[in-house]
């Protein structure tokens, strides 16, 4: 990737994460789990998804939907960036007069689907991809999962299914960020490999940087992965990248940070010096 | 004409129509040969085949998805409220051998709470035809509705002749009663009817009302019940709570009116798993058992 390039979309990154850090707030939001997607969502819709402003209803677009949902404050971050949404709006965060909250909402537009509840859209996105199969259609449908969120028996139903209907337009993206709510991933129920897992179900795997703009530029060169399978890439990341006071850190996954920290938190994220705070997670969740 | 050959009609009529199976293939299984690719089978996953076809809906689709109906409505609950139901997408939901109409399998098999469930989830509305007849007149307006639907699916050959004009949310009244007046779902009509024969051979008047879809119900229909006889019944096969009898009351205390009711469904337990006839006999839903238990309630009034 050009240069300029990367540093035009690191850019945009920064701004994404910045949206991300001012949505923990006032009730606060998911703050880990969205800056670890913040880059890849970045970069499928500037450089990889056939979707704009213009044909979000075109049934030829490609589809992007998020399964894992509560990191949805990158998508708006992101929707606001490249002009979906208007920036102000995201400031109705948690108000009653609009529908952006912890969860995507498809009154937003650019929300393909609601989600929330862990597991569903694996099969949402088979039902889409299987339609644009039957209509001869050649767009991609990509789906974003959590690594907590494999889990979920419905996600290995799901992938047998995939398999067996040889939905090679469908791209599943697992954030591996290898936290779930509480606790690291491989310290409750192990995921360990993901790519031979999904292999063994019958799936092509690649595993990609999901930080680097350039390693995804070329990890999503060219699909599908493995001709007539369906596609599942690892991108791996770092639940709270771009803050170091909230990286890797169990006890900052949801947090309802005050404006005190949310000021110290956007200096951090350029450079400054690690926040101090002292809001706790909240684990209610 | 059969739901088989209705099903082909309307995947050849039109292109939004598509048929999806959980491996549940006993009402449809002509069809794979007839109508291709438009046939789906997602293997033994009700959860995948439900959430699939939320997103075919999202694509202008009408999946109509088949399962047994404890599986389609209870090991895809959530899939169905959360993706057909929040997101109000019309995907009809075809539960196979619901209530009694298990007869054996036992009590993991018995849709006995299905009414119930689907009911409380907003957008999902309940259709529960009382035979064949009646079920292939209702299907064509259900199908073609924008909401999600669930179907409690029943083939049994009609006793009575059906009014031909199906409405959704609208009963058929097949007869008015003074002394009581049964309401009904499903295949018990067949039993209802019977009921009505002994009890007007002692001198009772008794009217039936088929209620065909239990949400949107026909509340008209039931307040004109409660003005025109002395007595009503609640017959169902499904458990007490939640269901039609459930239904009722609701609307009783919505509409400040009050009425002897008598509720014959199963009373917070599994029924005795067997061959249907013996089932309805062990249960005390035969014709002459419900009679029995209306005449002792009406003479111990």
């Amino acid at each position: 990737m050009e240069e300029q390039r990367r540093k035009e979309l690191e850019e945009i990154a920064y701004k994404v994460r910045e949206h991300i850090i001012r949505m923990s707030t006032d009730g606060g939001c998911f703050i880990g789990a969205s800056l670890s997607c913040a880059d890849l969502i970045v970069f499928l819709y500037k450089e990889f998804l056939n979707i704009n402003k213009d044909n979000l209803t075109d049934p030829e677009r490609d589809y992007l939907l998020l399964s894992k949902g509560h990191d949805v404050p990158a998508l708006y971050g992101t929707f606001a960036e490249i002009g979906w949404i208007e920036r102000d709006r995201l400031k109705n965060h948690l108000k009653t007069n609009d529908s952006i909250y912890w969860h995507p909402n498809r009154n937003v537009p650019g929300i393909e689907f609601h989600s929330g509840s862990l597991g569903h859209l694996l099969s949402v996105s088979i039902g889409i991809a299987l339609d644009c199969k039957m209509k001869g259609q050649k767009n991609k449908i990509v789906v974003i999962l959590g690594d907590g969120e494999l889990n979920e028996g419905s996600i290995w139903e799901a992938a047998l299914v995939a398999a067996a209907f040889k939905l090679d337009n469908l791209i599943a993206i697992v954030d591996r960020n290898k936290f779930q709510a509480n606790i690291r991933t491989e310290e409750l129920i192990p995921l360990k490999s993901i790519t031979e897992k999904f292999e063994a179900f019958g799936w092509g795997a690649k595993s990609v940087d999901g930080h680097s703009f350039d390693d995804m530029s070329e990890g999503f060169s060219s699909f599908p992965i493995e001709e007539g399978k369906p596609n599942i890439v690892i991108a791996e990341t770092i639940r709270g990248k771009g803050l170091p006071s909230i990286q890797e850190r169990a006890d900052r996954w949801f947090v309802n940070f005050t404006q005190d920290e949310v000021s110290m938190l956007l200096k951090e994220l350029r450079g400054g010096k690690e926040a101090e705070l002292t809001s706790e997670t909240i684990i209610a969740r | 004409m059969t739901y088989e050959d209705l099903l082909h009609e309307l995947v050849q009529k039109d292109d939004r129509y598509l048929v999806v199976t959980a491996e549940n293939r006993a009402a449809i299984r002509g069809l794979p040969d007839k109508i291709g690719e438009r046939f789906i089978d997602t293997g033994i996953t009700e959860q995948t085949m439900i959430g699939m076809s939320a997103g075919l809906a999202l694509r202008g689709r009408i999946p109509i998805t088949h399962a047994l109906a404890t599986f389609i409505t209870m090991r895809a609950f959530e899939f169905i409220r959360s993706d057909v139901g929040i997101g109000n997408l019309p995907v009809k939901m075809v539960g196979a051998v619901p209530g009694f109409l298990s007869d054996g399998n036992g009590p993991t098999h018995q849709a006995v709470e299905d009414v119930s469930i689907m009911r409380g989830i907003p957008n999902v509305n309940v259709f529960c035809p009382a035979d064949e007849e009646d079920m292939l007149l209702g299907l064509p307006k259900v199908f073609a509705s924008d909401s999600p639907f669930y179907i409690r699916y029943n083939n049994l050959k009609p006793e009575v002749e059906h009014k031909k004009d199906f409405e959704i949310g609208k009963a058929e009244v097949i007869s008015e009663g003074k002394d009581v007046t049964i309401l009904v779902y499903g295949f018990l009509l067949r039993e209802a009817l019977k009921a009505k024969k002994i009890l007007e051979e002692k001198g009772r008047s008794i009217g039936i009302i088929n209620l065909r879809t239990v949400k949107p119900i026909d509340e008209e229909a039931i307040l004109n019940a409660v003005k025109n006889s002395n007595m009503l019944v609640t017959l169902e096969d499904h458990f007490i709570t939640g269901g039609l009898y459930s239904i009722v009351g609701e609307l009783f205390l919505k509409e400040k009116v009050s009425a002897d009711v008598l509720p014959i469904a199963l009373k917070d337990k599994w029924f005795k798993p067997a061959l249907l006839n013996d089932v309805l006999e062990h249960e005390g839903f035969t014709g002459e058992k419900i009679a029995k238990r209306i005449e002792n309630n009406i003479q111990n009034k």
